[in-house]
This record gives structure tokens, sequence and C-alpha cells, in this order.
């Protein structure tokens, strides 16, 4: 039966640079527009947490570059505590958003997700363009935050109010720095909903004749299912930045409570509650990461599957698992919470809840060795970037049972294990999977494969860095290391603790330089890779049946035809 | 490549039980029957959890082997739904068992009634230090006004025309006596802090507009680091006092030292 009830909005391929390349509505220009900035993201990101990392080996080191960039926060090239905040912030910010939400789904999503369907565009091409300029507006004011007078805001990625709202007074970078990162964050969240719309549209009514709900690929279902989870969780966010932009703004007391008194100053506003605007913030930032994860794992299906020559095991069970990962998704944020002040009796059933997600993700990770188990398992560069996912996934995910325990969070909570663990699940298992999916697809990409064995080095390389530093950070946090000091002096217990300090700045710089070889890779085989073909790695998604790169139609005028052997990937 | 990544994955695996089990970076000794329920616990959830960590990348390594292109040929399985409910069913034992500790420690800690003769101590939170309040032998903590906060001499805005306040000692460190139940109760006056012992496992956001009740029984003498575990600004890796706990003699007669103003 013909299932697309819909024809995208037809548009012509257009003629000038501008309209190709700059303001396009083109979903593959756009994708890989998404994709470029995750890309610039990512570097900056990186880039901070190794000015991050160094201070924190070496306090007193002088830098001229840093007193050239940030004459405030480093006065004679020394980093202050408050740069050490800011760039924590921008490092948080611009990886949670900028990269690990917009690479998979953003890039990848908006590039395959219609050709995966047999669709031409996506339902709204030129929404679809609007996101993506509304979403690179929201970066270049994220930039401006950093470099804003008064320095960038020093409250974390999670702003927590009263900290976030009161202003200056607080602290340095909490004014005109604060107000133009909640501008940045309620622009990327306006971006992210009008891509969720686009996302949930697209895959409900345009997909070709016999492309069933039940034979879509599973990176389909991820986008599918990560779209209808961005359409409401970036929409509280949105609120919550709004309220908390009127505190600043608009002397709301949204978040401010009665009687504070900030650095000897009486705030004379007062009833709000800055628990709200942790209900508010998780009750997007968990779903957040499932909208980061849930991609990750549709990548992940669709290469393991391809180059195990096999089928996804239990098809059915996996999108039913995905379906069940991306509504408990919405259930559980009371456990980034467990010691806010919100009532104990709360707690517990989001403890339990949590620790529930252990059963439908143990099974996501059972149908990978399913789909490897009497395959013809084939070693290239993304497929060896899925296997070390799987390490990730099931590592990360085994420290989400200790901190998704309320007794266990105690302890644990806003020490170096939570940072460990989100690093793990959230931030390497992300990575891998871009990683993963950019080898696999850069043929179709471009026509050209990227080189092997630097894909392989750019793996090892990773992998074990990625581990060496994120274990360590386990175990300081089970020695109580609280993040988000700019210091590892004051306490006495934080002192043995130098060694493993070391060792993760060690593996992070070398986890950096292994990026650049991918970087370099990546430029380096647009117009060098050996030439690919239009299906290299012998894959049957429909996006492998066109020419690499596709036309501007994807299909060349063909519509095709969906049937029930030729899919289920 | 099949070989070396079936031995990446057990060294993985390996490295992981080694830094864990080996101990050298760990919460230090407990200081408290409840902490010591926490180290169980947390022992209980590390060797279960480290099982199927272990059991996974055994597997994985024998499959990257055994399924390698050149030792297999490609089977059209399309799978078996049994392997994901047994999954899912050792989870669900696994998850039952985990939720079953944990919250019985978590409901003794906050939501058991409190117990009688409880110490009952103000700890209010402000950039970047504590202060600690015991409300002297009326029991009672005195009035506050806003408008009298002297960070020098009243830090908490004590009304000194009040009887209850008279009483009441402000010290920015705490001492507690050994054995005895303390209900701290946490509050601030600005931002946001979290109030951390690591010897006595807990961990509470002191929120400006609450007064969060935390509770524990020291069992062991000593004097712990209080570090601030939520970002609250600039100073906030500075925010440190101390918890002393002292035999209950002792404790008495340092709470009259501090009343004298000796310090």
């Amino acid at each position: 039966m013909p299932e697309a009830t819909m024809t995208a909005e037809t548009h012509d391929a257009p003629k000038g640079f501008i309209t190709r390349y700059i303001f396009s509505r083109d979903h593959k220009v756009i994708g890989l527009q998404y994709f470029t900035l995750s890309l610039i993201a990512a570097l900056w990101g990186i880039a901070l947490s190794l000015l991050m990392r160094s201070h924190l080996i070496a306090p007193e080191a002088s830098w001229v570059f840093l007193e050239w960039l940030f004459p405030e926060g480093a006065p004679d090239g020394v980093m202050t505590p408050e740069l050490y905040l800011a760039l924590m912030t921008m490092h948080g910010t611009v990886m949670v958003f900028f990269v690990l939400t917009t690479a998979i789904q953003s890039g990848f999503g908006n590039y395959f997700l219609p050709i995966q369907i047999g669709a031409d565009d996506m339902a709204f091409p030129t929404l679809n363009m609007l996101s993506f300029w509304v979403t690179f507006l929201a970066f270049l004011t994220l930039v401006v935050a950093t470099i804003a007078a008064g320095g960038g805001p020093i409250s974390g990625w999670t702003a927590y109010p009263p900290l976030s709202a009161v202003g200056e007074v607080a602290g340095p970078g909490l004014g005109t720095g604060q107000v133009i990162w909640i501008v940045a964050i309620a622009l990327f969240c306006l971006a992210s909903v009008l891509g969720a719309i686009n996302f949930i549209v697209t895959t409900l009514n345009l997909r070709a004749e016999g492309m069933t709900m039940m034979r879509l690929p599973v990176t389909a279902w991820a986008w599918f299912a990560t779209g209808a989870m961005a359409l409401v969780a970036f929409g509280v966010l949105l609120a919550g930045g709004i309220l908390l932009l009127l505190d600043h703004v608009a002397l709301t007391a949204f978040f401010i409570p009665e009687g504070l008194i900030v650095s000897d100053r009486i705030i004379e506003r007062g009833g709000g509650s800055p628990i709200l605007w942790q209900h508010l913030l998780w009750f997007f930032g968990h779903p957040e990461v499932y909208i980061i994860i849930v991609p990750a794992l549709g990548v992940l299906f669709h290469i393991i599957a391809v180059m195990s020559r096999k089928t996804v095991f239990c098809y059915r069970a996996v999108v039913t698992c995905i379906a069940i990962i991306s509504t408990l998704g919405f259930f559980v944020w009371g456990h980034h919470m467990f010691v806010s002040g919100m009532s104990p009796f709360t707690s517990i059933p989001f403890s339990i809840l949590t620790i529930a997600i252990s059963m439908p993700a143990g099974a996501v990770a059972i149908t990978w060795l399913g789909t490897l188990w009497r395959g013809k398992i084939i070693f290239n560069t993304p497929m060896v970037f899925a296997l070390g996912f799987i390490s990730y996934f099931v590592s990360g995910g085994i420290g989400g049972l200790f901190l998704g325990q309320t007794a266990l969070d105690v302890y644990l909570h806003d020490t170096y294990f939570v940072v460990g663990h989100f690093h793990i699940i959230m931030g390497l298992a992300a990575a891998f999977a871009t990683f993963a999916g950019t080898y696999f697809w850069f043929p179709k990409f471009t026509g050209r494969m990227m080189d092997e064995g630097l894909g392989k080095i750019h793996f090892w390389l990773t992998f074990i860095g990625g581990y060496i530093m994120f274990i360590s950070m386990h175990l300081q946090g089970l020695a109580g290391r609280p993040r988000r000091y700019p210091d590892t002096e004051t306490f006495d217990f934080l002192q043995p603790l130098m060694s493993l300090h070391q060792l993760i700045t060690v593996a992070a710089l070398a986890t950096a330089a292994a990026q650049l070889i991918f970087v370099i890779n990546l430029l380096w085989s647009i117009k060098n890779g050996k030439v690919s073909g239009d299906n290299p790695w012998n894959a049957t998604n429909l996006e492998w049946t066109v020419s690499s790169p596709p036309p501007h139609d994807n299909f060349g005028g063909r519509r095709p035809v969906v049937t029930e052997l030729s899919n289920t990937r | 490549m099949a070989w070396a990544l079936s031995i990446l994955y057990i060294l993985v695996a390996a490295a992981i039980v080694l830094v864990f089990g080996g101990q050298q970076w760990w919460m230090p000794p407990a200081a408290s029957e409840l902490a010591r329920d926490f180290d169980s616990q947390f022992i209980i959830t590390l060797v279960s959890t480290g099982f199927f960590l272990v059991l996974m990348h055994i597997i994985l390594s024998f499959i990257v082997v055994r399924f390698r292109e050149g030792n297999s040929q490609a089977d059209y399985w399309r799978g078996n739904v049994k392997w994901i409910w047994a999954t899912v069913a050792a989870m669900a034992v696994l998850d039952v068992g985990l939720a079953v500790g944990s919250e019985s420690i978590w409901t003794r800690q906050h939501i058991d009634p409190e117990p009688q003769n409880a110490l009952r101590i103000q700890v209010i939170g402000q950039q970047f230090v504590w202060n600690a309040r015991y409300p002297g032998p009326d029991g009672l903590f005195g009035l506050t006004d806003l408008t009298l906060v002297d960070d020098a001499t009243n830090p908490l805005g004590l009304v000194p025309s009040d009887t209850a306040a008279k009483d009441d000692l402000v010290i920015p460190n705490l001492v507690v006596p050994r054995g005895r139940p303390v209900v701290l109760l946490l509050g601030s006056k600005d931002v946001i802090h979290s109030f951390f012992v690591r010897e006595l496992r807990i961990k509470q956001d002191a929120v400006p507009g609450m007064l969060i009740p935390l509770r524990f029984t020291a069992d062991r003498n000593g004097r712990f680091e209080v570090a601030c575990a939520e970002l609250c600004g600039l100073g906030h890796h500075q925010m440190r006092t101390f918890l002393e706990v002292l035999e209950p003699a002792e404790y008495e007669e340092r709470i009259e030292q501090y009343r004298r103003g000796e310090f």
C-alpha cells in the first residue's frame, strides 16, 4: 500500500553559489552544514578542555596566548578561577548542544533520513534551512558570550539559579555573559523544535511506496524517535530559558527566593524557587541524554548489520526498545536531583525507573551481540569504531546503575565519578557513533573513501585515551573529588589525586592530537581519497542505491518501491 | 585486526577490574553505620555490575575472533527474541536487588522518623563559607533579620533583642558528639551550595529559601573536611570547613569554650 500521502514541497536544483551552498533548502547541504558546524564546535570544545586540563596540573603556568585571548581572565597569562569556570561552562554547552545533539541527529539525520525512506527532501525544506541558520546564530551568540565584557558565565552548562539569575553581584560573567548565554540556548531550543517537527512529519508522511513503519531502517526509527523527544524536551528548556532571561532583564523572580543576601547586598526581589529551574532543566536534560544517544544507537545498528553481513537481530524488539528508552527518558529526570532538596519520597520512583532503563538498554546491547553472532565481521574503520562504541556503552551504562541508586548517588553526586560516567556514555559513545558514521557515509557525501590506515590509528588512540581519561575520573570521584573545582590544592583529600590528574591531562593531549589525524584524513580525502563508487560497503539501505553524492532530488526522478526482502536494517 | 580487538576487550575489562578492585583510589574509612551500609551497597553494586561488564567483554572478545571475515560465513538468521527476554530478566533481577538495597538505606537516612534526642544544628552556606548555628540551652533558634547581617560580627543576622537568639552560638565550623544523632538544617544566604562530608557519605544541597534536614550519627572521632559540592561561584573550590566528631564530654567542653569566645 502506498505510504506517501503527501509529497515534499517541490524545488528545483538552485544555480547560484549562495542558494546552493549557503542558504540552501536541500536537506543534503543542510545536513553537511550541520555536520561542519558540529565539527568546528567539537574542535573548539576540545581546545577548551585542553586549557582546563593544563590548568589543573599546572595552575601557576603562564601562557602568553591566554593573556592575549582573555586579558581580564588571565592577567599575566595565568588562568584565574573565573576564567576556568567560564571555559568549563562553554565546554559543556558547546559539547552538549552543538556537537553531541547536532552531529548525528541534525547532520547525518538531515542528510540520510529522506533518502533512507525514499523521499526527495525533508517535508519542510525552508523550515529546515531556518533551523540550521538559527542554530548557527545560536553558536555565534555563544561565542560572543565567551568574550563578553566581564567574562563568560561561570555557572556551568546547567546554570543553576540563583547563581545564574541574580546577575554580576554573584560573580564575574554572571551579568552580560550569562544573559547572552541564555539567549544562545533559547535560540538553539527554537531551532531544535523546528528541526524536530521536520523529522517527525517527514518520517510519517514522505515514506516511499512499500516503506511501512516496520520496514524503516533502525537509523530512521532512531531519528524519528529523537525528533519526537526533541519536540517535547526542547520546548520545556525554551520555557525555562525565557523565565531565566526575564529574571535578568525584567526584574522578575521566577527562580529567586525571598530574603537573599548576595555579596552583602540584599536582593529586593523574591518569591521564586531555585528548584523549579532544576525541574525544567532536567525535564529537558534527561531526555537530552537520549536525544544524543538514540541516534547513535541507530547508526550503530546500521553499521554493525552491514559489516557483519546480516540483518539486525530481532528488528521489532529493537524498535520496541528504542521506543521504550525514548519514553522512559521523560520519567527519570529526578535522578539528577536526589540531593537537591526535593522530597525524599519523590526520589524513590525516579530511582527505580532509572535503574529499570537497564532492561531495554541491556536488550539493545544483546541485539548487537546477536547481530554479530554467526556473521562475517569485516574490520574496516566504521566497524571498529562501532565495536569500540559497544564497549563504551556497556561500561558507561553500568556507571548509571551506581548513580541511579538514591543511596549511592548521595556520595557520588557532583563528583568526578559523574563526570567520568557521562563522558563515557554520552561524550565518547556518541563521538564514536559520529566517527563510525563519518567513515561510513563519507563515500556517500563525496564519492571518495577516507584513508583506512589513518582511520585505524585514530581509533586506537581515541579508544585507549578515552578509557584512560574517564575511568581515572571515576576513581577520583570515588575519592570524593568534586567537579567544577579549578584547583586541586585547597583540600587535603584532593592532593593524593594529582598523579591521576596528570595522567588524564597527558591522555587528553594525546587523544586531542588523534583528532587532528581525523580532521586531516577528512579534509585530505575530499579531493584525494580513493574513488568509492556508489556502494563501497555492499550495504542495502536506500541511500546506497543512489549515486555518490546523490542527485538533487535523491533518486533522479525514480520512485523507489520497498519490498519485504530489501530492508529491515 | 580481529585478534587485536579481541585482546583489547580483555585488557579493558581486566584494567577496569584491577583499578576498582585495587582500591588505591577509594573512599576514606566510613564514620557512621549508614556510611558502612553505603560501602556494602557500593561493593554489591560493583561486583554484580562488574560481572556483566566482564561477561560482555569476554563475549565480544570471542565474537570478533570467531566470526571474523575469513573464518565465518554470514548466516541468514534474524534472531530469536528469547535472548532478549533472557537479558531483560537478568537485568530485572539485578535491578530489583540493587533497588531494594539502595532504597532501604535511603529510607533510613531520609524518611524514617527523626530520633527524639537528636542534636539540631543550622548550617548556613554563603559565598564562600559555612556557618553553623547551635540553638543554645533553650533549644530554640532565635529570630534573624536580613538587615542585621554583617559578615564580620553577625553573619546570620541574629536579632539581639530576641531572648531565643541571645544564647545561639554561631561558628564557622562544626563540632558534634560521637554517637548522638545529629540533624543539620541546611540553608543558604545567597546561591545553592552543597554540604559534602566524605567520611559520613553524606551530601545535601543547601538551597536559599529552604531549610533542608540532613541526618547522621557519627561513630568515629575525627576531624573531617567539609567541601562544597555545588558550583557556587568564583571561590567554590575554597569553600572549606571542618566537621569534628568528639567524645560527648569533650564536645560539651568545646562548646563552652566557643561560648567564651575562645577559638
